[in-house]
């Protein structure tokens, strides 16, 4: 990770003529806000990094007004302190990559959260990062300073470019604030769990619930798993508010779920830990695991969990069903002996292409979030095949808005999500 | 532009607005482009009789009317894309039209374009409980998805004030709110995948039935931008479950200052309600001598709170607004007691603008958003407007989000009034920029704030947008003269003009 030259700029207006710079010379930036998902895309490592850590802090909470404003930078652990002062919260539930990847947690921030669109398991409910970010000010790889959005909680003036901005890693331009709508934070919450269900099963469940008026803010299943010697499979849907409403939703919810399975409600502080654990995939194992990350339509879900059964995956499944995870062996599956890199690379390959195609035949999309190094460049889809595969109808447009934002490349180089379609 | 045209005058003769200048050689090829729309949509689908054109020369925003070169009806998607290939090729400007119920001219037409009306599509392509999406063409409406499910317990949240009568493709269009848009979101929070047929004729799908797709959010760049970017074909709509109960309350306030810092406190509280609407007295004393719903009169500020979900949280976050109220000085508190009071508590708010139209031959609505501890303050700044303006002005405003909708009184035919209404309106929204709100809360840019794009945005700024434009349609042929100033900036601004108490869909509640 040997940059040739680092900028570290203090304010906006060194953002902007970092940017300028880079420009002018034709040269790529790598923008890094706190590091934890640079494993995820890794940009080219000839390009010089824009360190953003220092456009950092909150400029604005209003809490009256439901929206708070912060530097790019500013650590998420920041904005959650401050927010939960107020008794408020990012109503997505962002999460940190730092663990998934083995480093140390606390080094995400804002920016990084809408740059890759990071939404917890509350998404179910009440939306992801992008449907809560409200405006953004930002250097576009024109080495221009835009700004887009508003900071009030209802806008329509003139296109959406903080939804644009909000899972653009950092390709279209470089943020240096963003405002966000905040939400009060529940003052109750319990969890439903049921055991031993199928996956099937749980998702038939998961999915029965949500078409209850209980108002069920996050649904997951955990199946069986060795690696963390689970005792059985977890079934988990949340419930938040009001006491009082809690408790009737909690009981009328149980009676009308008992034909399903027996489920009991766990108190506050468990509720708490099993949706801390969802954000970490404290089910999952690490070492010696690839992670991929399966988005699908909710009631498809089990369908990828059957499939990737052949590679001895272990599961966890949130959003209903809709978001699979999905930690795969390193080395090929049914394979105990030790076999040569270009091997493992070969079997690893076909396996990738193998989850993309599953994913988008149930009407989804995969994308692979860990994988040591060596392995990640075979397991990316290979540039013939990305050139042949998808929309090309989508893979223009995405070429024609990357130019629009960054004509000559500069911001990110080597992330390339047309790549991805 | 102010030019006359046959049939159909007292509106277009009133339109200020400037319009990008006509292509004479597309209005000398009227009876070739005719004879090819009707090639591609056979039968009824082409209109080009003059008086058959009179529905479609404007949306809502009637104060702004031309009468379009030809309409065009498809029934599929193949069609659509057929006659946007053709355009594009021919260099045809085409104008996107749902129901036409914009407040904004989003849906005005070209005079030398074709307007592409959706309307014949208007069936439900799959309902998916067990994702809980609807999949529906764009020219079905609001309401009739809600119907549509209602018997299994969904809903479409999204409740644009005219749902009766707009299309979903108008509500992706102009990213639709509605008086539940607080705790449900708009339409942008509650579409999940498009088809969208690019001016090139091509066919995109963007999302489908998973929370999440791959690359760019284009989803989330196509809702809300009026028709700029593509003509939608299908959209994916997520489906809630309808609350067991909802339950409203009247909060009378002495002064406009209680009123709104009881809306402060109820937030503070970690209540998101699914409505709260604020009422000024001149809007309560019209709604009152229109319908008699029992608005108290004597006091400056009314608010309406609605909360929903379980019967037992309906009764616990009552009483908890009932006392936050009381302890800000509430001089009124009524409780709805049934559901048919529920809906008598909203009638009265829903026939606003009636009511207005009744006290006033003409009004525009506008709708800016500001912060909303800037209410006081802003309604204060507005009595010197309406002072100095020698124009009346009833406020109604969706409290919860700071969403302000004032409707100024004017008489269009007293020399000179429309001229000064419309100063007012411009007035109104410079304000709402200033005090960091924005120019739209719900109604679109359209025409009629295109040229106060300025206020909020820098040159900078809009030439980025503008190039997402280009990028969707790089001839510029899709819903031309929207959104982005003109080269030729023209400060005239229109609104929801109303005259003599006609409301272009008087059968629709407006709020």
């Amino acid at each position: 990770m040997a940059h040739q030259q680092c900028h570290s700029p203090a304010t906006a207006a060194e953002v902007l003529e970092a940017v300028a710079g880079a420009l002018a010379g034709r040269r790529g930036l790598e923008i890094r806000g706190g590091g934890s998902k640079r494993p995820l895309r890794m940009p080219v490592e000839s390009a010089a990094l824009l360190d953003l850590s220092a456009i950092a802090g909150i400029t604005d909470y209003d809490p009256d007004e439901l929206v708070l404003t912060a530097r790019a930078a500013t650590p998420l652990l920041e904005i959650e302190a401050a927010l939960a002062e107020r008794q408020q919260m990012l109503a997505f539930e962002p999460f940190d990559h730092g663990p998934l990847f083995g480093a140390a947690a606390g080094r995400t921030t804002l920016g990084g959260v809408i740059a890759a669109n990071v939404s917890g398991s509350r998404r179910l409910s009440i939306g992801a990062a992008r449907d809560h970010i409200l405006g953004f000010s930002a250097v576009s790889g024109r080495g221009e300073a835009l700004k887009g959005g508003g900071a009030v909680v209802k806008n329509v003036t003139g296109f959406d470019l903080p939804k644009l901005m909000a899972g653009s890693w950092g390709t279209l331009a470089v943020l240096t604030s963003i405002t966000m709508r905040v939400l009060p934070r529940p003052r109750a919450e319990t969890t439903l769990v049921f055991r031993g269900l199928s996956d099937q099963a749980a998702i038939r469940l998961m999915g029965a619930a949500l078409a209850l008026p209980a108002a069920v803010s996050a649904a997951a299943h955990l199946p069986y798993s060795r690696a963390t010697a689970a005792s059985c499979a977890t079934t988990a849907l949340r419930l938040e508010g009001f006491g009082p409403s809690v408790d009737t939703r909690c009981r009328e919810l149980l009676r009308a779920l008992a034909p399903m399975g027996a489920g009991e409600a766990v108190a506050a502080e468990e509720s708490g830990a099993i949706w801390r654990s969802m954000r970490t995939l404290d089910a999952l194992p690490r070492e010696g695991h690839l992670l991929w990350r399966i988005s699908v339509p909710p009631a498809l879900g089990w369908r990828v969990g059957e499939v990737l059964a052949s590679l001895d995956a272990h599961i966890a499944y949130d959003w209903a069903g809709g978001l699979v995870w999905a930690a795969i062996p390193e080395a090929a599956p049914r394979d105990g002996g030790a076999r040569a890199d270009g091997a493992q690379a070969d079997g690893a390959q076909a396996a990738g292409a193998g989850i993309r195609d599953i994913a988008r035949a149930l009407g989804g999309h995969a994308v692979l979030v860990r994988a040591p190094p060596a392995l990640r460049a075979s397991l990316l889809p290979a540039a013939a095949q990305a050139d042949a595969g998808g929309d090309q109808g989508l893979k223009a447009l995405h070429q024609r808005l990357k130019a629009a934002f960054d004509p000559h490349g500069i911001l990110n180089p080597g992330v390339d999500l047309a790549g991805e379609l | 532009m102010n030019r006359r045209i046959d049939g159909f005058t007292r509106a277009a003769q009133r339109m200020s607005v400037k319009m990008p200048v006509l292509d004479a050689r597309t209005l000398a090829s009227r009876a070739r482009i005719a004879a090819a729309m009707r090639d591609i949509v056979p039968g009824e689908g082409v209109i080009d009789q003059p008086e058959e054109l009179a529905p479609y020369e404007s949306d809502a925003l009637t104060a702004y009317a031309q009468r379009p070169l030809l309409v065009v009806l498809p029934e599929n998607t193949a069609q659509i894309a057929a006659i946007l290939r053709w355009c594009n090729e021919q260099g045809v400007r085409v104008v996107p039209r749902g129901a036409g119920t914009s407040l904004s001219g989003g849906a005005l037409p070209a005079e030398d374009g074709i307007v592409l009306g959706l309307s014949r599509l208007r069936r439900i392509l799959e309902i998916d409980y067990d994702n809980r999406i609807a999949v529906v063409q764009p020219g079905v409406t609001n309401l009739a998805v809600s119907q549509a499910v209602a018997a299994r317990g969904f809903y479409y949240a999204p409740d644009p004030s005219s749902q009766i009568a707009c299309t979903i493709g108008g509500n992706v269009a102009e990213n639709s709110g509605g008086v539940h848009c607080l705790k449900y979101g708009m339409t942008a929070h509650n579409v999940l995948g498009l088809k969208m047929v690019l001016m090139s004729g091509e066919v995109v799908e963007l999302g489908g039935k998973a929370l999440d797709a791959p690359g760019y959010d284009l989803l989330g760049l196509a809702v809300g931008s009026e028709g700029l970017l593509g003509v939608v074909s299908e959209a994916t709509l997520r489906l809630l479950v309808k609350p067991q109960a909802a339950q409203a309350v009247l909060l009378g306030f002495a002064e406009v200052e209680s009123a709104a810092r009881c809306v402060a406190e109820v937030i503070a509280h970690g209540i998101i309600p699914a409505g709260m609407e604020m009422m000024d007295r001149p809007a309560i004393h019209a709604a009152e001598d229109f319908l008699s719903v029992g608005y108290p009169r004597e006091v400056d500020a009314l608010l309406i709170v609605e909360v929903d979900g379980p019967q037992q949280e309906c009764r616990h976050l009552m009483t908890m607004v009932t006392e936050i109220a009381v302890r800000n000085g509430a001089a009124t508190v009524r409780v709805s007691q049934s559901e048919d009071e529920r809906l008598r508590f909203w009638a009265g708010r829903k026939a606003a603008f009636p009511a207005i139209g009744r006290i006033s031959p003409d009004y525009y609505c506008i709708d800016g958003t500001i912060p909303r501890r800037c209410l006081p303050e802003m309604l204060r700044r507005m009595s010197g407007m309406a002072v100095h303006h020698g124009l009346r002005v009833a406020n109604v405003f969706h409290a919860g989000d700071g969403n302000l909708h004032p409707l100024i009184l004017y008489d269009a035919n007293v020399p000179g009034e429309l001229d000064r209404a419309e100063a007012f309106a411009a007035d109104i929204l410079r304000t709402c920029v200033a005090m960091g709100g924005v120019l739209t809360g719900e109604h679109g840019v359209g025409v009629e704030k295109r040229d106060l794009m300025g206020e909020m945005f820098t040159d900078v700024d809009l030439a980025h947008q503008e190039r997402v434009k280009w990028v969707f349609d790089p001839a510029m042929l899709l819903n031309p003269g929207k959104v982005f100033p003109n080269l030729h900036r023209c400060a005239e601004l229109g609104r929801m003009h109303v005259h003599q108490g006609r409301l272009p869909f008087p059968d629709i509640p407006r709020f």
